[in-house]
């Protein structure tokens, strides 16, 4: 019995969420849409169901049941297997964010660790769908990921490793346990520098305007993605947003205090203490993900070289100098 | 250690051929480049025209001259008015006949609506090119406005024929005007708006300053005009040198770049569009009443070349015009006649041989000019570079292929 118990709570614990979350990334698709559409004086969309809130739903239709056009000349067993690839690991760093206290799939002791070492393996599957499509386009697209994922998971890791210096630990949600008995009960203010590194690092991680060269629709038609369609165009869409999703929940667990809310604010609105720590979470979530929307609606795509000498020249350095600062404020401040 | 290349250590490295277009989303229609590439560099390009090729100079030769202008429609469909009055004032020059004072106004004032209309659908497809997605919707807002001015006016969108031989189709009317002094008082804002979003922005700054960049004499030798010559430096311009319609009577500046790069040839075509809104201005304040056209302009029907030779009696004309109720004849010779295009100089070459269609019209796009010069500015630039190259010389296939 207590076997079964011990089985059935991860099952549903992980059907919990996966269901939560996919319908989440199916309604982010609708608020970029209306998001941006109002940002640009369109309406975005409107026609199926009430005030299109089916949309998401007519997109999944369409693209499942759509042809499944593969190249003559691709290579066939990796073009199958690529979108697996890059899904795969994006939705299994799902099991190790807290959405609020306690409530994780896998409580693992490395759990901020596991996210990136996912988040780097689902560039495998970029480089081999740009790989194996067989068009210099996709190859293209594919190259440019692996160089961009690369350099910029670097500046990314550093600035991560401050907030584990400070927080002592790479669970989740110790980290956000001892962001609260900061002043904000985040990290965001004290590790400035490493916030607006991790920031900018996670628009290139996920493929986000400013840098979204691997799929920069004007000049390499869509990158990675040219060759592919229906069902396996959507899950590179799904994972491109289940990783805006994770890259927001990270931002929000490791500088802006995951679940809880800064305790001056509770001292003097008490009452706000007994909201659940997931609205907090997930409007923290929210706002990041309406960041990405913004972003995208106002500024241009750098241009390849640009891109890396940002990331090498300077979010590297400075993610090191935060991550120095950090290192001697711990020991010789706070300790 | 050395870093040594691959020939040098006895490897064989080639460069990429990749083939951009005629099907690409930025190759504002169908433009083909064939790019060789070394990484993301372009080593050499060569563009390929010819896929919207529609004989529109060996059409006209079978048409009479008044029923040439629904092909110039369609030669830069972006901005269609300039076209047909560029060819009207081919054949007015050619028949020596001189369009009334207003019909001179109301084409001058279209013509800077048009070049607004299509500085507007370069800024927007040329932002997009490089990424700045909401300066694209914001223009397509306000094109969407000229467009329905078109409509009040002509009732036509886009292939407009607007104007005639001598004069134009029909007198502006209330509706229009009254709709015409809103968009002209609104419109400098929306310029403000677009430049809050693209002009300062260190991206769009990285992405397009030192890019394509061309010197005043060699952009002179490439026989580039308008807006991509000025951006150089050169102080060229049709509407200045040799003016025509009612420009020699209104006062407007020709913006001037000085590096020759694509933001420099960005500022030049923007401020480009607030000198249009003066013109516009004045064109309302100054345009005198009176007819919309010449007394002297040829019918529509201007008889065809075919039914003139069997009537033996009209070929004693010989040079200068003569005018019957139906009958139309044009003085023998050649002419050049240029107006200033939203993308550059257009011109037209008319062979006369004093029948009542052109023996040879030939078109001087600037378009294609421009095309020839893609590989002189794209060369040693990385590949999104060449889309901004693209974008900067306003090509328009449509007059490219002719």
């Amino acid at each position: 019995m207590e076997f079964l118990y011990n089985l059935m709570i991860p099952i549903i614990k992980v059907a919990v969420v996966f269901a939560v979350t996919l319908l989440h990334v199916a309604y982010a698709t609708y608020f970029e849409r209306k998001v941006i559409g109002r940002m640009q004086c369109r309406i975005g969309p409107t026609e199926v169901g009430p005030y299109g809130l089916l949309q998401p739903f007519a997109d999944m239709f369409k693209s499942l049941f759509k042809e499944d056009i593969i190249p003559a000349k691709a290579d066939k067993a990796v073009f199958f297997i690529a979108p697996v690839i890059v899904l795969a690991p994006t939705m299994s760093s799902l099991s190790v964010i807290p959405f609020a206290e306690g409530f994780m799939i896998a409580d693992v002791n490395v759990g901020m660790l596991f996210i990136l070492a996912c988040a780097s393996l689902s560039v495998y599957g970029i480089i081999l769908a740009g790989w194996s499509s067989n068009s210099k386009y996709a190859f293209f697209g594919g190259m440019r990921s692996a160089a961009q994922v690369i350099s910029y998971e670097i500046a990314m890791g550093i600035s991560l490793a401050s907030v584990f210096l400070m927080a002592g630990s790479v669970r989740l949600d110790e980290i956000v346990k001892a962001q609260y008995e900061y002043t904000f009960s985040m990290y965001a203010p004290h590790l400035l520098i490493g916030f607006v590194v991790f920031l900018i690092a996670a628009f290139a991680e996920t493929n986000r305007t400013p840098f979204d060269l691997p799929e920069a629709e004007t000049e390499l038609v869509a990158g990675y993605l040219t060759e592919y369609s229906g069902f396996r165009y959507a899950l590179f869409f799904l994972s491109e947003y289940v990783a805006m999703f994770i890259m927001s929940s990270i931002i929000t667990l490791c500088f802006l205090g995951g679940w809880t809310i800064p305790r001056f604010i509770t001292d003097i609105l008490p009452f706000l203490s007994y909201v659940p720590g997931i609205l907090w979470f997930l409007s923290k979530v929210y706002f990041f993900m309406f960041f990405y929307y913004w972003i995208r609606a106002t500024i241009p795509r750098y241009r390849f070289d640009q891109l890396m000498a940002i990331g090498w020249k300077i979010l590297i350095p400075l993610s090191l100098l935060n991550l120095l600062i950090v290192a001697f404020v711990k020991r010789f401040v706070i300790d | 250690m050395e870093i040594t290349e691959g020939q040098n250590i006895g490897l064989h490295t080639q460069e990429l051929t990749l083939n951009m277009g005629p099907q690409h989303p930025a190759t504002h229609g169908v433009l083909r480049l064939i790019l060789e590439v070394d990484g993301e560099v372009v080593k050499n390009c060569i563009p390929h025209v010819g896929y919207l090729h529609r004989g529109v100079e060996k059409l006209a030769e079978y048409r009479a001259y008044p029923s040439v202008m629904p092909l110039t429609d369609r030669l830069d469909y972006i901005s269609s008015m300039v076209n047909n009055i560029g060819y009207c004032i081919a054949v007015e020059r050619l028949m020596g006949i001189e369009p009334p004072p207003r019909a001179k106004y109301i084409r001058t004032l279209l013509s800077e609506l048009t070049r607004i209309s299509s500085h507007l659908l370069w800024l927007a497809t040329h932002a997009l090119d490089i990424g700045a997605m909401t300066v694209f919707l914001y223009c397509f807002r306000e094109r969407e406005w000229l467009l329905e001015l078109f409509e009040m006016l002509i009732g036509a969108r886009l292939t407009v024929s607007y104007p005639r031989i001598g004069g134009v189709r029909c007198d502006v009317n209330r509706e229009f005007l009254c709709n015409l002094k809103e968009f002209i008082k609104e419109f400098p804002d929306r310029i403000v708006q677009y430049e809050t979003l693209i002009d300062q922005n260190r991206i769009w700054l990285k992405r397009t300053k030192g890019i394509g960049v061309i010197s005043a004499e060699e952009a002179v030798r490439w026989g580039l005009t308008g807006a991509t010559l000025r951006g150089s430096g050169v102080n060229y311009d049709v509407r200045k040198k040799m003016p025509y319609d009612a420009y020699d009577e209104i006062d407007f500046d020709i913006p001037l770049g000085s590096n020759g790069d694509v933001y420099d040839r960005y500022r030049c075509r923007m401020e480009e569009m607030r000198q249009s809104v003066k013109i516009i201005e004045q064109c309302l304040d100054r345009m005198p009443e009176g007819p919309i056209l010449a007394e002297d302009a040829p019918d529509l029907d201007m008889n065809p070349r075919g039914h003139r030779m069997l009537d033996g009696e009209f070929s004693v004309w010989g040079a200068g015009l003569a005018f019957t109720d139906e009958f139309v004849t044009t003085p023998k010779g050649e002419l050049y006649s240029a107006v200033e295009a939203p993308k550059g100089e257009l011109g037209f070459y008319i062979v006369s041989d004093g029948t009542g269609r052109p023996y040879r019209m030939r078109l001087r796009s600037p378009s294609f000019i421009h095309a020839s010069a893609i590989p002189r500015l794209c060369k040693g630039h990385y590949i999104a570079d060449v889309i901004a190259v693209i974008g900067t010389i306003d090509i328009v296939m449509g007059e490219c292929d002719r």
